[in-house]
Parts: structure tokens; sequence; C-alpha cells
């Protein structure tokens, strides 16, 4: 008999707490979630439902405050105990690959240049040996010299989705990746995550308000108020 | 595979908003620019007046009692307002245990109409044929030699006088106002002193020509072992006269001169704080506006002394870019710097008043980067502490 898996990510009982003054906001409210190994995931639901709070918290950008946060077996968090900001990056440059709405590329630096610049910071062994390969497989291998003002919007997020997984993370997270490109553009990123996760493996954790995108995921978890709402 | 040091990240940060991080640049540049002058002209003027006065050939001088900045200027330049002494007093100074060797001296100006546009002052020094030149003995004749006689209507030019007057050893001078023709000896070598400009003629012909039997100035060379204090104290012992010692001269003269350095001094600080400003106000805005970048970058796994390190090697270039500018213009523009210098100064060397060298470029840049280092501490700091989610948040919320 072969040993159960460990889920890339387990939440139990996660909470994440803002206080506006004597009023609190229950922004992550109880959710308990397992997200598989080489799954993906997109979560959705309405503004201010908690999505990106959520997803914040599951990729150790943010503490939660209270509850149980396990990735690959490795609690990282438990009863209150908040992690330094140092302890932080270490997990999240050990696990985690993040895209946002924004693309957060340099100006100055070329397309090759603003997907290796984690390597400025850490490397994982052998990580420098498959950014040509990288490159190919997102379509940016001819643009490799161009500067970031000379791409599309696209092309833009092609090259912070291959910043993001350089360092060859186990999950990518990406929040609103598409919140900023138009329906043919939206629909080639989610086809790009739909085959990272079927070709490497790769974990992906999707939010966004686009439906057709949502779709693409095996699983949908949808949030109203903080709270799972449908899984 | 392609390496992208951090040097090159920071560099390329820096090329984003070209003109502000060049005027950033152009503002530590002009305090290396002040710096290097102050201190290249501090070097070279000490270095030219202990030159000129290791040129006199003598450590001291007697003058008739009077002022005592009258009396450095006499020393170093010859001068008018000229006060007289026995002769008799030469013979007492030398009489002295201390001295090596004396030589008594007339100065006499007078006013020649043919000098310049309308006219100038012609200065001719009367020197004993025997003790000058052995007093004198490193001064380099271009043509000719001293005098054959202790009262021969002879006279030796220096460098700018016989340039001036077009004068070859053999040709005669008409001395102004005195219709006296002297005949040119020798032509000294140009020595960058006050030698350049002055006749020198016998003693004893310029106290006939002159009407005088006095001295203006007893040049006085030193023993080696001597006390040079209690020979001082000395010779002021001897009736109305006045002590000009090598030492003094230096201590009036840069006395003279420590205002005009305190004040470029005061400017050279505030300079170096106004470039300061500067730069940690480029680098905070720099800062402030990349702050979803330098979030991205934390997320990505920079740690903050990561980030700490980028911005202030951001810092520190533009200061050594600012500090290698400045240094290049202040030798670029020395000798302009020399020539408005010498303008406020009330007494210049004849030599180089700007003296810029290698250890002086490389303190310059120590004191930029320095800077740098200082400046760049603030904003390194709070790129450091920044959190990804902060910043990505306040991206969503604008």
């Amino acid at each position: 008999m072969s040993a159960p898996t460990l889920p890339a990510i387990a939440a139990e009982r996660l909470r994440r707490i803002y206080r506006r003054g004597s009023e609190e906001i229950a922004a992550v409210d109880d959710i308990s979630l397992e997200i598989a190994r080489g799954s993906f995931t997109s979560i959705v639901g309405p503004s201010g439902s908690g999505k990106t709070t959520l997803v914040n918290v599951l990729g150790c950008l943010d503490n939660p405050s209270s509850g149980k946060l396990s990735l690959e077996g490795r609690v990282v968090f438990e009863n209150c105990r908040g992690l330094s900001e140092s302890k932080l990056t270490l997990i999240r440059r050990d696990v985690f690959g993040y895209i946002f709405q924004k693309f957060y590329l340099v100006p100055t630096l070329t397309v090759l240049e603003n997907v290796i610049l984690p390597f400025t910071f850490f490397k994982k062994p052998g990580a420098d040996e498959d950014v040509g390969r990288l490159l190919k497989t997102l379509g940016l291998d001819k643009r490799a010299g161009h500067l970031p003002g000379q791409l599309s919007g696209g092309e833009m997020q092609r090259v912070a989705i291959a910043r993001a997984l350089v360092n060859k993370p186990a999950i990518l997270l990406a929040d609103e990746p598409t919140g900023n490109l138009d329906t043919a553009r939206s629909e080639e990123i989610g086809r790009i995550l739909r085959e990272l996760n079927a070709r490497e493996s790769l974990t992906v954790v999707l939010v966004t308000h686009n439906p057709r995108l949502a779709a693409l995921a095996e699983r949908t978890i949808e949030l109203r108020d903080g709270k799972i709402h449908s899984a | 595979m392609k390496k992208l040091s951090v040097f090159a990240v920071a560099w390329k940060s820096l090329l984003r908003k070209k003109t502000r991080s060049l005027l950033t640049i152009l503002g530590i540049a002009m305090a290396a620019w002040v710096l290097v002058s102050l201190f290249g002209f501090n070097r070279g003027y000490e270095a030219s007046l202990n030159k000129d006065i290791d040129n006199l050939g003598f450590q001291m001088l007697v003058v008739a009692k009077g002022c005592p900045y009258e009396a450095a200027t006499l020393m170093l330049k010859g001068g008018t307002g000229l006060k007289y002494m026995d002769p008799s007093i030469a013979a007492s100074v030398a009489a002295e245990p201390e001295v090596d060797g004396v030589t008594p001296m007339l100065m006499q100006v007078v006013f020649d109409p043919n000098k310049g546009e309308s006219g100038g002052v012609a200065a001719f020094l009367g020197v004993d044929p025997v003790s000058y030149p052995k007093l004198k003995s490193a001064l380099p004749f271009k043509a000719g030699g001293w005098f054959t006689e202790p009262e021969a209507a002879e006279a030796v030019f220096g460098y700018e006088v016989a340039e001036l007057e077009q004068r070859e050893v053999g040709d005669l001078y008409l001395i102004p106002e005195k219709e006296v023709e002297v005949k040119v000896v020798g032509i000294l070598e140009r020595t960058g002193t006050q030698d350049d400009g002055t006749v020198f003629l016998p003693l004893q012909a310029v106290q006939r020509i002159f009407g005088l039997n006095e001295l203006t100035s007893i040049g006085i060379k030193v023993k080696k072992d001597a006390d040079m204090k209690a020979f001082e104290d000395k010779l002021y012992k001897l009736p109305d006269v006045q002590v000009v010692s090598l030492s003094q001269v230096k201590t009036t003269i840069m006395t003279l001169v420590s205002t005009a350095r305190v004040m470029v001094l005061s400017i050279a600080l505030i300079a170096i704080l106004i470039a300061m400003m500067g730069v940690v106000n480029t680098v905070l805005m720099s800062v402030m506006e990349r702050r979803q970048e330098i979030g991205i970058l934390k997320s990505m796994g920079a740690m903050a002394g990561d980030v700490f390190k980028l911005v202030w090697l951001e810092t520190i270039i533009l200061c050594l870019c600012g500090g290698l500018i400045g240094t290049g213009l202040a030798i670029l523009t020395a000798r302009l710097t020399e020539v408005l210098v010498r303008g406020f100064l009330p007494f210049s060397p004849s030599g180089g008043l700007v003296a810029i060298n290698s250890g002086l470029i490389l303190m310059t840049l120590g004191v930029v980067t320095a800077i740098g280092l200082a400046s760049g501490i603030y904003p390194s700091w709070k790129a450091a502490r920044m959190r990804p989610l902060d910043t990505i948040r306040s991206e969503a919320e604008s």
C-alpha cells in the first residue's frame, strides 16, 4: 500500500481579520481546504468576497489571524503564531511563484533580464539550465532581447509567468492574471496555465472573475463573504 | 547563461529616470569639485609658499621695525613703504655665533614711465656681490654671471625683467628717474619666484646711485644646529629691528589666507550637505515609485538585506559617478580656479596654487562614497522593510 500523497496546501479553520477602528472585518472566515499537488484550482467570487486575501494567506504573503496552514505537510502557521517577514520570504522562495493583474516588469531590463531577475537574489540548483526552454514554452524566445515597452499586454504577462516559474516553484499563485488583458489574450494566458499544469504537474491556484478562465480548472472554489460557498 | 548582477539591476534602475539621476550626479559632482579644488588649493598654496621661502636662500630676514605683514611681503615680494636701518647692524648680526652667513640688502623702487601702457614700478635690489651669491648659490644663470666689482655699474636681470626690457648680456640699461646707465652682466633663469621680476645691482652701486648709506634688510643663514627661537630673541635686542623668520612668514601668510580657507570650507560643507539631501531625496522618491516592484522582488525571494543592498548600491553609484565627474572637472579647471583664487588672496606665492594628486583624488572619492553610504541608509532601510503584501495592496487600492 503506498503512502498517501500530502496536499500541496492544507488549511484548517483559517481566519484573517482586519480591524477598521473598532470594527472587525473577517476577510477570510473559518476556511478549511486542501489543494492537491499538481492540481489546477480556481477561486472565484464577487468583489470583496476574500479571494485575494485567501490567496495571500495561502501563498505566505500574509499571516492568517488564526487557524493552521501546512505546505506539503510542513506546518508553517498554527496557534496564532505569525511568521517573521524573513521566514515568510524563505518559504515563498522555496515554494511559490506569483503572478498578478499588473505585470510589475522592470522597464529598463530586457525580457530575458526580467525573467532571470530572481536569480540575482536566489537561485535553486540547476534552475538556470531551463530558462531557454521556459522562454520557448511561453513563446518568448524571439523576444528575449526586447524591453517590456516593446511588448503587448499578453506578452508582458507571459514574461511575468516566466519570471514566476524560473526558480521552479511547486505552486503557482495567479491573482487575476488576465484582469488587464482582452478576451483573446486572457484565453491565451489561461491556455498557458493549463498546459503548465498538465505538462509540468505544476500546482496552479488561480483567482479570477472570468468564468471562462475559471472553467479551465479541474476544481473551482467559490467564496462569499470570506467563506467557502461551494467547492 | 546570461547573468544579471545586483550592480546591473541597480544601474538600470537609475536609468529609468535619467534626468533626475543626472541632476543628482551633478549635485554630487559640484560638491566633489569644490572639495578637490579646496584641498588642492591648500596643498598647492603651502607647497608654493615653501618653495618661495626656500628659494630665498636664508631663513631669517632682519628689517627696520614696522608692520610685520609689510615685512613678510618685503621678504617675499619686495615692496613699497620702505624703512631703513643702519648698516652697522649687519656687522652686529654677523658676529653672532649662530650665524652661518649674512647678506645686507637695499631695495629701491622707482616709477618707470616706459613700463606698460601707463608706466609701472621698477624694483632694484642692491646686494653684496660676495655674500649674496653664496647664500643664493642655487640661483641659476641663463647667461653671464654676477658683478665684476663691488661698486661696478652692472646689473643682473631676473628672467622676466630681461624679457620685458628685451636686454641681453652686454646691453646697457638706463635706471629711470636717476638717468644712470648700468651694464647687464647676467640674466637669471626663470625661477618662478620674485627674483624673476628683480633687477640686482651691487649694494654699493645702489647706495651711490640713490644717495643712501642704509639698508632695507639683512638676510641671515642660520647654522643648522642653532636654536632659532633663542637666536630670534637675541636679534630683537638690536635697536629698532624687526625679525622675520621663515616659520613666522609662513604663519603670517597662512593666517591671512586661513579666513578665506574657512569660508571656502564652509561652502564645501554646505555643498556636500545639499548634495546629500539631493541624493536622499532622489533615492527615496525612486523607492516610493517602485514600491510594487520592490514588493515583487521580495515575493520572488529577495530578503530584506538584498533589497537594502540594491538600493544602497544605487546611492553609491550616484555618488561615485558624481565624485568622478567632479574630480575630473576640478583637474580640468585647476588653472581657472588658480586665476580666480589669486584675485581674492592677500598674498599669492609665485608657483601653482592648486595641486591635485592621486591621494587627493582617492580621498575625494572616499568622501563621496561615504556620503553615498550615509545618504543611502534611510531609503535602503525604508525599502528593505517594505512588505510585499502592503506594496501590492497599495497598488490595488490606488
